[in-house]
């Protein structure tokens, strides 16, 4: 059987749901980010002075991306797929025969449209503040998709866990955004006191802030080949969970 | 060819409770077919094994000779199922609700906006093509639920109590509609907790209760073995008691009110001569509406 059209079925539902309700979807994160450039940008930026030899309004943007990426692609998932679950309608994806791996790259493959769909808004955005240009266009592209790819495969494990809408804000509001902010989006690791560079280098979300960074102005706080291999791992592992918890039926099946 | 054939179908539930103890069942192709059973007994269960929400703790399910374990794909395409609650995305219009199950099973986008429209005017919804589907009544979200379950023109639908809380017009016209499908040739099985709906539609029927199937046999013949009817009278006077009239029970429902229990062999004349002897005059006659609960009690007398 020829499951493209299944496929392509979930994709289509999953952008028209964020393109919907693009005030909730597209909106807030171009807000956010002029703001991050007339606060930390320019009001604060400027008493900072240079970064790696980098004015600190563009040292930050690569960052500010990023994290807009990696908070919408796992955004999406887990709000669609847990309301999939809740309102019952994952049972037409149950009875038709749409095998487990075609589900979950429907979703997964919507959440990235999301991520960088949102990503490029908000580049967008920093190009009317900063004259942020792009050096290496393999990398940024690169780092962009695996980033979403990997932080919509983990909204989706969330998802599969979660019991109630509570259960969708933990990880967002309590690791990820943490992470995030701690991933070297406004700083370099160099700028922190010995031990917490050790503590930071521990932080997946700064490998690829710093990989992303690197594709865009051409300094890094680490080795870009690390960060890759990091993420692909990272994109294997909860891949197999999430078709394992799929098969299993997990929070989905009696 | 059998459409549905079930051996020893078992359940038990996370929590331990046994849903379902052992059911074999056939459906034959073409048959519309009752499954009848109180709250509880297991119908919905049943249901979702076959439709692949719910997972079986042991036994065999076919869908027309493809089983379940071996050749689920082939088995799915066989099957429509209609759930028992409302379950699409209340958010999309009733257009996309039943274009996107379509697309769930494949069928290439013309094709499937080409079935989405036979389906909706099928259930008279194609006026409510752009409506958001949150915003239909309910009979017509269980409508919308059956052309999204024909999407894919299975052999096979299965409608978990299509019926429970529509109203009595709606009901007579989802009814027609069935027996239409059915018609056409595809089979169909129903479950109810109304033994009037499995009477009006229905050519076989199997009973089922605590998880256990108790009959198994044609409409005509389960009914041919009731052996009372229970009728409820209006009567033309006043009455202070329920009269006394020997193999006849009666109870005074109200002033002029009575439900009485008619043993079959007995029949309804004699009631009634018996009533005009002691000048009660019967104004008017009904079926006493849930004969379910009866049919049981016959059952395991
Ligand atoms: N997810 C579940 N966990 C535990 N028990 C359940 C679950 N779903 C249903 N049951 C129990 O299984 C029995 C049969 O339920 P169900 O199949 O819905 O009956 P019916 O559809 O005939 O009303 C009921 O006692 C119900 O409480
Ligand atoms: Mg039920």
């Amino acid at each position: 059987m020829n499951y493209s059209v299944a496929f392509s079925t979930i994709l289509i539902k999953e952008i028209r749901r964020f393109t919907r309700i693009w005030p909730q979807t597209l909106l807030p994160p171009a807000i956010t980010t002029a703001l991050y450039f007339l606060i930390f940008g320019k009001l604060i930026g400027d008493r900072i002075g240079l970064v790696h030899g980098i004015r600190y309004m563009d040292y930050i943007v690569p960052g500010i991306i990023l994290m807009s990426v990696i908070s919408h692609s796992y955004s999406n998932v887990v709000s669609s797929f847990y309301s999939t679950k809740f309102q019952r309608h994952i049972e037409e994806l149950l009875v038709a025969p749409v095998p487990n791996y075609v589900i979950l790259s429907g979703y997964v493959c919507g959440g990235i449209a999301r991520g960088v769909l949102v990503g490029l808004v908000v580049a967008a955005i920093s190009m009317i503040f900063t004259d942020t240009r792009i050096l290496h266009w393999d990398i940024v592209a690169a780092v962009f998709v695996l980033t979403a790819t990997l932080f919509a495969l983990a909204g989706f494990i969330n998802a599969v866990f979660a019991d109630s809408f509570d259960d969708i804000s933990i990880i967002p509001n309590f690791i990820l955004t943490p992470l995030s902010y701690l991933g070297g989006v406004f700083y370099s690791v160099e700028m922190l006191p010995g031990i917490w560079q050790k503590v930071a280098q521990g932080n997946p979300i700064l490998y690829m802030i710093n990989a992303f960074r690197y594709g865009m102005i051409g300094v890094s706080d680490v080795q870009i080949q690390i960060a890759f291999a990091m993420t692909a791992g990272f994109i294997l592992l909860l891949a197999s969970l999430s078709l394992y918890l799929l098969h299993k039926g997990i929070g989905i099946k009696n | 060819m059998t459409a549905l054939s079930i051996q020893n179908l078992k359940k038990t539930y996370g929590n331990g409770f046994e849903a379902l103890k052992g059911v074999d069942l056939e459906v034959e192709c073409g048959d519309f077919f009752a499954l009848l059973g109180p709250n509880g007994a297991g119908k919905s269960t049943l249901i979702g094994i076959i439709s692949s929400l719910v997972n079986k703790t042991s036994g065999k399910v076919r869908v027309f000779d493809h089983d379940l374990d071996t050749d689920r794909v082939a088995a799915k395409t066989c099957i429509g199922a209609v759930p028992q609650e409302i379950n699409f995305n209340q958010f999309e219009t009733c257009f996309s609700v039943v274009l996107n199950q379509a697309g769930y099973y494949g069928i290439p986008r013309k094709l499937a906006k080409q079935r989405t429209e036979q389906c909706l005017r099928q259930v008279e919804l194609w006026d409510k093509r752009d409506t958001v589907s949150r915003r239909l009544s309910g009979g017509m979200k269980r409508r919308l639920m059956i052309a999204r379950a024909m999407v894919h023109s299975p052999r096979l639908l299965i409608l978990d109590e299509p019926t429970a809380g529509v109203d009595i017009e709606i009901r007579r016209s989802m009814w027609e509609m069935m027996q239409e499908v059915n018609k056409q040739g595809t089979t169909i099985i129903l479950t109810t907790h109304y033994l009037e709906e499995a009477e009006s539609l229905c050519r076989n029927i199997a009973i089922i209760n605590n998880g256990e199937i108790v009959e198994k046999s044609a409409m005509h013949q389960l009914l041919g073995r009731m052996h009372t009817d229970h009728f409820v009278l209006d009567v033309g006077r006043s009455l202070t008691g329920a009269p006394a009239i020997a193999g006849y029970q009666i109870e005074l429902v109200s002033e002029r009110c009575l439900e009485v229990a008619v043993p079959k062999s007995l029949g309804l004349n004699r009631l009634f001569q018996e009533l005009s002897a002691r000048q009660i005059e019967v104004l008017s006659l009904r079926n006493k509406s849930n004969r379910l609960e009866q049919l049981f009690l016959d059952l395991v007398q």
